[in-house]
C-alpha cells in the first residue's frame, strides 16, 4: 500500500479529491467547536472564563506532538524505503508542526499568568516543548542549509529521529517529574479528569485543528511536487 | 539481507540506543529536573541550608495568617510533613488554602522565607455546581474548596 501511494501523480490526484472534504470537515468542526467553547460550555469551579483558553492550548499542544510523529514517520520511510514522497511530505509538515508548537507556547503562556502568577517557569514540561519548537526550527534551517538538496533532506531526516526521543520525554515530563504543570487530565489511564461538558468543545476543536493540518498538509505537498516537475522541466529544456 | 533491510534495522537500533542514552541522562540529572522539593525532601534533610530552592505542597488548611500586612504567612504539607512559610507580596489569584502552591526562597531561622509565590492547580476541570454537588455528597477528592 505504502508503494501504491508514493505515486506523485496518483497521489495529486487522490489528494485534490479529498481536500474539499476536509476543508468542509475542518469548518463544520470549527464553528461547531467554538460555539461550545466560547459560549455553551460551563466555566471552571477555580478557574472561571479562563479556562476556555484550553480549548485552544490543548489541540495546539496535541497537534504540536503530532505533526512531529508524522515527521519522524515520514523521515524513517524516507530514510528507509526512499520514497521521495514521504520526504516533500517531512518538510510540508515541518512549518505547520513549529506554528502548532508556537500557539500552544504563546496560549500556554497568557493562560499561565492568570493562574499561576507567571508568564514562564523553567519546568520540564515547558522546557521540553520549547525544545520541541528549537527542533522544528532547526530542522527547517538545516534542510535549507546544503546546496544540494538531497543532502539536506538526508541530514533534516537524522535531525528528527534524533529529536523524536522529545516526544515521550514532552508526553511522560509530568509524571516523572514534579512541573509546575498539572498532570495530564485526557490522555491517561484512568479516563479523563475534564467534565463532560468540557470535553465536548475540546474534542471539537482538536477535531478542527486536525482537519486542518490533513487539508494544508495536502496542499503544500501539492505545491511542493509542482515545484519540483517545473524545476525537472525547467532544467530538461536548458540542457535540450 | 536487502539494503533497505539493512537501513531499516540500522535506524531501529540507532533509536533504541538514543533512547537508552536519554533515559541515562534524565536520570542522572533527576536533581535538577525536578521543579521543588517536598516539605519531606526538608526534613530529611535532602534540602535547605542557605540555599535558595523551590518549595512546593499544598497549603495547609486554616494556617494562612495576613495579620503581618503585607507579609502573608502560611504552611505548607505534603500531609506528611509541614514548612512554615512568610511572603511579603501579591498572591496569585487561584492562591488558596487546600491549593496548591510553589514558593520560590531559602531557609531563615527556620521559616521559609519566599521572595516569589507561584499557584499550582490540579488536573481536574468541572463547572461549579458540579464541584458543589460532589462536595455535597462527600466524595470530593481534590483540594478544599
Amino acid at each position: 500500500m505504502l508503494h501504491y501511494f508514493a505515486n506523485p501523480t496518483r497521489f495529486q490526484r487522490l489528494s485534490r479529491r479529498v481536500e474539499p472534504w476536509l476543508l468542509a470537515a475542518m469548518l463544520v468542526c470549527f464553528g461547531a467547536g467554538l460555539y461550545f467553547a466560547l459560549f455553551s460550555s460551563p466555566v471552571d469551579y477555580q478557574q472561571g472564563h479562563t479556562v476556555r483558553i484550553m480549548y485552544i492550548h490543548v489541540p495546539a499542544a496535541w497537534m504540536a506532538l503530532f505533526c512531529y510523529t508524522a515527521m519522524a514517520v515520514s523521515a524513517a520511510v524516507a530514510l528507509i524505503w526512499k520514497h521521495a514522497l514521504a520526504d516533500v511530505a517531512a518538510k510540508a509538515t515541518a512549518p505547520i508542526g513549529a506554528a502548532f508548537t508556537f500557539l500552544a507556547l504563546v496560549t500556554g503562556s497568557l493562560w499561565g499568568k492568570p493562574m499561576w502568577g507567571t508568564w514562564w517557569v523553567w519546568d520540564a514540561r515547558l522546557t521540553s516543548v520549547l525544545v520541541l519548537f528549537f527542533l522544528y526550527l532547526g530542522y527547517m534551517a538545516l534542510r535549507d542549509a546544503f546546496d544540494e538538496p538531497g543532502r539536506g533532506a538526508r541530514a533534516s531526516a537524522i535531525l528528527v529521529l534524533v529529536g523524536f526521543v522529545n516526544v515521550p520525554i514532552i508526553k511522560f515530563s509530568v509524571d516523572w517529574w514534579n512541573t509546575l504543570h498539572q498532570p495530564s487530565s485526557v490522555l491517561r489511564m484512568d479516563g479523563p479528569t475534564i467534565h463532560p461538558d468540557m470535553l465536548t468543545p475540546l474534542f471539537l476543536m482538536a477535531a478542527a485543528f486536525q482537519f486542518y493540518y490533513f487539508w494544508l498538509v495536502l496542499l503544500r505537498i501539492r505545491r511542493e511536487l509542482m515545484v519540483n516537475r517545473t524545476r525537472a522541466l525547467r532544467h530538461r529544456q536548458a540542457s535540450a | 539481507m536487502k539494503r533497505k533491510h539493512k537501513r531499516l534495522s540500522f535506524v531501529l537500533v540507532a533509536l533504541v540506543l538514543l533512547g537508552g542514552a536519554a533515559a541515562l541522562v534524565l536520570n542522572a540529572f533527576e536533581e535538577n529536573i525536578v521543579f521543588f522539593q517536598s516539605p519531606s525532601d526538608i526534613a530529611s534533610g535532602k534540602v535547605g541550608d542557605d540555599r535558595r530552592f523551590r518549595l512546593g505542597g499544598l497549603v495547609e488548611d486554616g494556617s494562612v495568617d495576613r495579620s503581618g500586612g503585607e507579609t502573608v504567612m502560611f504552611r505548607v504539607t505534603d500531609t506528611a510533613n509541614t514548612v512554615n512559610v512568610s511572603y511579603t507580596g501579591i498572591l496569585p489569584d487561584l492562591f488558596r488554602e487546600g491549593q496548591g502552591v510553589v514558593a520560590e526562597g531559602r531557609i531563615v531561622n527556620g521559616v521559609f522565607v519566599a521572595d516569589e509565590v507561584l499557584a499550582k492547580h490540579d488536573e481536574n476541570y468541572m463547572p461549579p455546581e458540579v464541584a458543589d454537588a460532589i462536595k455535597k455528597s462527600g466524595q470530593w477528592q481534590g483540594s478544599s474548596n
